[in-house]
């Protein structure tokens, strides 16, 4: 096994300010970003910061930016840098820093609770739901989110336009609407909800113009510009602009 | 007084993992207004790592399923163990918690008729995991906290306040249950870890659902979070707990690369079909049968390969043997100088499944070999060897309403709780457990502090008692006051950790014995001692040494407890093998082991070496009930139950 020293430049600092710290710092066989990170807690800044949980990939909670680059630390194979180059970690740069590597993700919690739950439906029980496979697997593919926000972090409709966040819920919660909405129990259009309309008129659709940045730094390989993204534009314009869709949907909210 | 900002709520959840989120929806349902604290963020808890899937018989994969036979398996899986009410009722409720879960949004695999697809797991005589690939926790985790989103959706539109009767409260940690002066639940002390603030919510019923302690080993698949805070509040709180010398090993962790050593394989690896050899390439799984599971396994690799396709002609293979056997039995190869390369033994399903199933049927571990360590598993074998995965022991509770023994408002349920699964959890049971046990745990809960006619009022002392505890690691440097410790710097938390991990792994792991279990106590003494000393650089803002500071106090507890135990039970049963009690002993089937604080009064009396800060108590488990023990095969029952347990 054959170890080097790295160097290390980490952000430190909180809201009021701070800057980049030089480290040097030694790296074995096999390691991670997050290793060296907790090697540098463990040796020489006990007191830096970084959120992290089960060290596999799986819940999506050391986010942060690697050479400018959104990524997961625990994901990030020292072996993809050179020896000689140093390794600059900065925290996610669309969200408040609070401290060191760890940033206010509350604009997620935020938004996920405006995008309207599963509306179940009132025909079924529990136990009485049939769906094939097939019909399942692409809002599956979306439920693989482990909601790290990479995607979140790396749109640029937020991440250099603070003044965006209201209007817009990002690539993550409009998935999570293409999500139930290709759910094929979903009953919300029953009870008067049309997703992919809401997903335009109160969730920002219309920002995402489909760079596809999103896609490109999901660590589960989702593929959210194609499979939700540009889907959920597809049924919000045919909902506003179709008229025959129209008048059927006047037509039956009258009904009710 | 201390002071520190109040919250009134009815009921807290500690830990917001799948028990915690279960309880806390229950309780808000039955109209309690809920907080649930929860150590990270919401959604991140230890969960997200369950991998193959919920074990419910439904019967959709096979229609003898039922209640009966998934109770079977689980006593079978904990050695007759287990608390068997709790595994009586966890096998009766798990298909309906499964259900529920696809009303609230959950989507699983399906079975070519549109019903919930069911997987082979070990020790589960028919395929009854309700599972999503090989991500199933991450889709329960998201399920409840979408539903819990749901519930604070509902609120918002009543009141106009999303939070208005349950709120989760976001990286924040408890660090002491309060109580009143009659010594009932009155409220947690808890710290946000973003500023470090002290807070105390004031409520009549706490749930704890904080997971397991695997953080005190080395080698684990446990996440930052198991740092055992749950059994550590119970055990100050003054309940005690249930049999902690079971800790399972699971059998397949990733050996290789070191930074990643211990993190899971997953159980559907061998029941899709994939099988392990030894570095002679050898199945010698088959000669690991222990003789109470002889009839119920393949003698042949024929036997077991025809297995998938005609279950009801041929025998499963002993890759499916329950979690302890297989552990120990790669352990045995291992020693025996049969291993692979990098100490562990080879798991194969590149020669037993072509690669585009591999990669639909375990996408995440296809993902997680190829990028943490550059194995191919569609094309080689992976390296695999036991990782510290699961505690079986936990806090004694009641069956039925999950509430903890001796202390009136408080419960637990799911890792946490101790019970359910005896001396050894089959795969599976752990979700299905936090599902039951989590509902149960919120609706007596809630129906605890709605029949309190009045809230309890909090001792001030323990409020400031806890505060100042919390506070100590800041002022570690310098004597401490009637100690001869003048002048000794501080000590590092993080190197504390390291030595506490290196010790219960190579002292207390997968198999004990009686000197080391001593020279464990003794090594656990000294960093008790030490531990006193940790100290923090920096503020009180966002600061990790300082969290693992006040971690370090429940990891020693628990691990205490585990040791003591391991070192009173004189047999080898499930999650706890004795190289010198290498035998399963009747006699210890009907006897628990409780775990209680030596000194309930002196709070942390940490600094006795000698004495300890845990007591052992022995009880007697309750007999099984008749109509339960008539399930079972008389020929079954003799291999577990002594002679008066038989006769009765």
């Amino acid at each position: 096994m054959s170890s080097y020293e790295a160097g290390f430049r980490v952000w430190r600092g909180d809201i009021e300010g701070g800057g980049l710290e030089d480290f040097k710092v030694e790296v074995n066989d096999g390691e991670v970003v997050l290793d060296i990170i907790h090697r540098l807690q463990a040796t020489q800044a006990p007191d830096l910061a970084v959120r992290w949980n089960c060290k596999a990939g799986k819940c999506g909670s050391c986010s942060a930016e690697i050479n400018g680059r959104p990524r997961l630390l625990c994901m990030t194979r020292m072996s993809v840098f050179s020896r000689e180059e140093t390794i600059t970690v900065t925290p996610l740069r669309a969200f408040p820093v609070i401290r060191d590597l760890v940033t206010d993700v509350g604009f997620n919690y935020t938004k996920a609770r405006e995008v309207p739950a599963f509306v179940p439906p009132r025909e079924l029980g529990p136990g009485e739901y049939r769906m094939t496979q097939a019909d399942v697997d692409r809002s599956q593919e979306f439920r693989k989110c482990i909601e790290c926000f990479l995607c979140q972090d790396t749109c640029h409709v937020v991440r250099d336009h603070e003044e965006n966040k209201a209007a817009f819920a990002g690539p993550r919660f409009l998935m999570r609407i293409a999500e139930l909405d290709m759910h094929p129990l979903d009953a919300a259009e029953a009870e008067g909800l049309d997703r992919g309309t809401t997903a335009q008129d109160e969730h920002g659709l219309g920002y995402c113009n489909i760079t596809k940045c999103c896609t490109e730094v999901c660590p589960e390989g989702i593929r959210i510009t194609d499979n939700a993204l540009i889907p959920l534009k597809e049924r919000a314009a045919d909902r506003k602009y179709d008229p025959l869709v129209w008048l059927g949907n006047t037509i039956r909210r009258r009904g009710r | 007084m201390t002071q520190v900002e109040r919250q009134r709520w009815d009921v807290v959840v500690v830990g917001a993992g799948g028990a915690g989120l279960r309880a806390a929806t229950e309780a808000r349902e039955q109209g309690a207004r809920t907080a649930v604290i929860c150590k990270s963020l919401f959604g991140k808890a230890h969960t997200v790592m369950a991998e193959g899937g919920i074990a419910a018989a439904m019967g959709n994969a096979n229609e003898h399923d039922g209640w009966e036979v998934h109770f079977r398996d689980t006593m079978r899986g904990g050695k007759f163990l287990n608390q068997w009410r709790m595994a009586e009722l966890h096998a009766q409720e798990a298909p309906d918690r499964v259900w529920e879960l696809e009303t609230w949004g959950a989507l699983f695999d399906r079975t070519a008729d549109g019903r919930i697809s069911q997987r082979n797991f070990g020790g589960h005589e028919y395929p009854r995991l309700a599972h999503v690939g090989d991500r199933t926790g991450l889709e329960l985790i998201r399920t409840l906290q979408q539903k819990i989103v749901a519930l604070q959706q509902e609120d918002f539109r009543e009141s106009g306040d999303y939070e208005a009767g349950l709120k989760v409260f976001q990286e924040c940690t408890v660090t002491r249950i309060v109580k009143d002066a009659a010594g009932r639940v009155a409220g947690v002390f808890c710290y946000e870890r973003e500023s470090g603030r002290f807070f105390v919510i004031e409520a009549s019923a706490v749930v704890i659902a904080t997971g397991g302690i695997g953080k005190s080993f080395k080698v684990t698949s446990n996440s930052w979070e198991y740092t055992g805070d749950g059994h550590a509040l119970a055990l100050l709180a003054g309940a005690p707990l249930l049999n902690m010398e079971f800790v399972q090993f699971h059998p397949t962790g990733m050996v290789w690369p070191p930074s990643v050593k211990g993190i899971l394989v997953t159980e559907s690896v061998r029941g899709d079909g994939g099988v392990l050899r030894n570095s002679e390439g050898k199945r010698f799984m088959f000669d690991y049968i222990p003789d109470v599971f002889k009839e119920k396994y393949a003698e042949s690799e024929a036997e077991g390969d025809r297995w998938y396709d005609d279950p009801e002609n041929n025998r499963r293979p002993p890759e499916l043997l329950p979690r302890d056997e297989v552990a120990r039995a790669i352990n045995a190869e291992v020693k025996a100088g049969r291993g692979s390369p990098h100490g562990g033994v080879f798991l194969d399903v590149s020669t037993r499944m072509p690669a585009e199933v591999i990669r639909r049927r375990l996408p995440s571990m296809y993902h997680q070999f190829k990028e943490l360590a550059d194995v191919d598993i569609t094309a080689e074998a992976m390296e695999v060897g036991p990782t510290c995965h699961y505690v079986m022991g936990g806090i004694a509770v009641d069956s039925d309403s999950a509430a903890a023994r001796g202390v009136p408002g408080l419960y637990a349920a799911g890792e946490v709780a101790g019970g359910m699964h005896g001396s050894n959890r089959l795969g599976g049971n752990s979700l299905s457990d936090l599902l039951v046990f989590g509902r149960r745990a919120g609706l007596h809960a809630a129906q605890y502090a709605a029949g309190l006619g009045e809230r309890p009022v909090l001792d001030e002392v323990q409020v400031d008692a806890a505060a100042a505890e919390a506070l100590r690691p800041f002022s570690a440097e310098g004597p401490t006051p009637g100690e001869a410790e003048e002048g000794r710097p501080p000590e590092n938390p993080y190197t504390l950790h390291q030595e506490l991990q290196q010790a219960m792994n190579d002292l207390v792991g997968i198999i004990r014995r009686e000197p080391e279990m001593e020279q464990a106590l003794k090594k656990l003494a000294d960093l008790r001692v030490r531990a006193r000393r940790a100290g923090v650089e920096g503020h009180r803002q966002f600061n990790p040494g300082w969290h693992l500071a006040l971690d370090l106090r429940n990891m020693l507890l628990v691990s205490e407890c585990i040791a003591r135990a391991a070192l009173e039970r004189t047999e080898s049963r499930g999650g706890h093998t004795r190289e010198d009690w290498p035998e399963m002993d009747r006699q210890w089937r009907h006897a628990n082991l409780l775990c209680r604080l030596a000194d309930p009064t002196g709070g942390l009396a940490a600094t006795d070496p000698v004495r300890g800060q845990i007591r052992l108590e022995r009880e007697e488990t309750e007999p099984i009930r008749p109509d339960l023990l008539a399930l079972f095969e008389k020929e079954e029952l003799v291999k577990y139950l002594s002679e008066e347990e038989l006769g009765s």
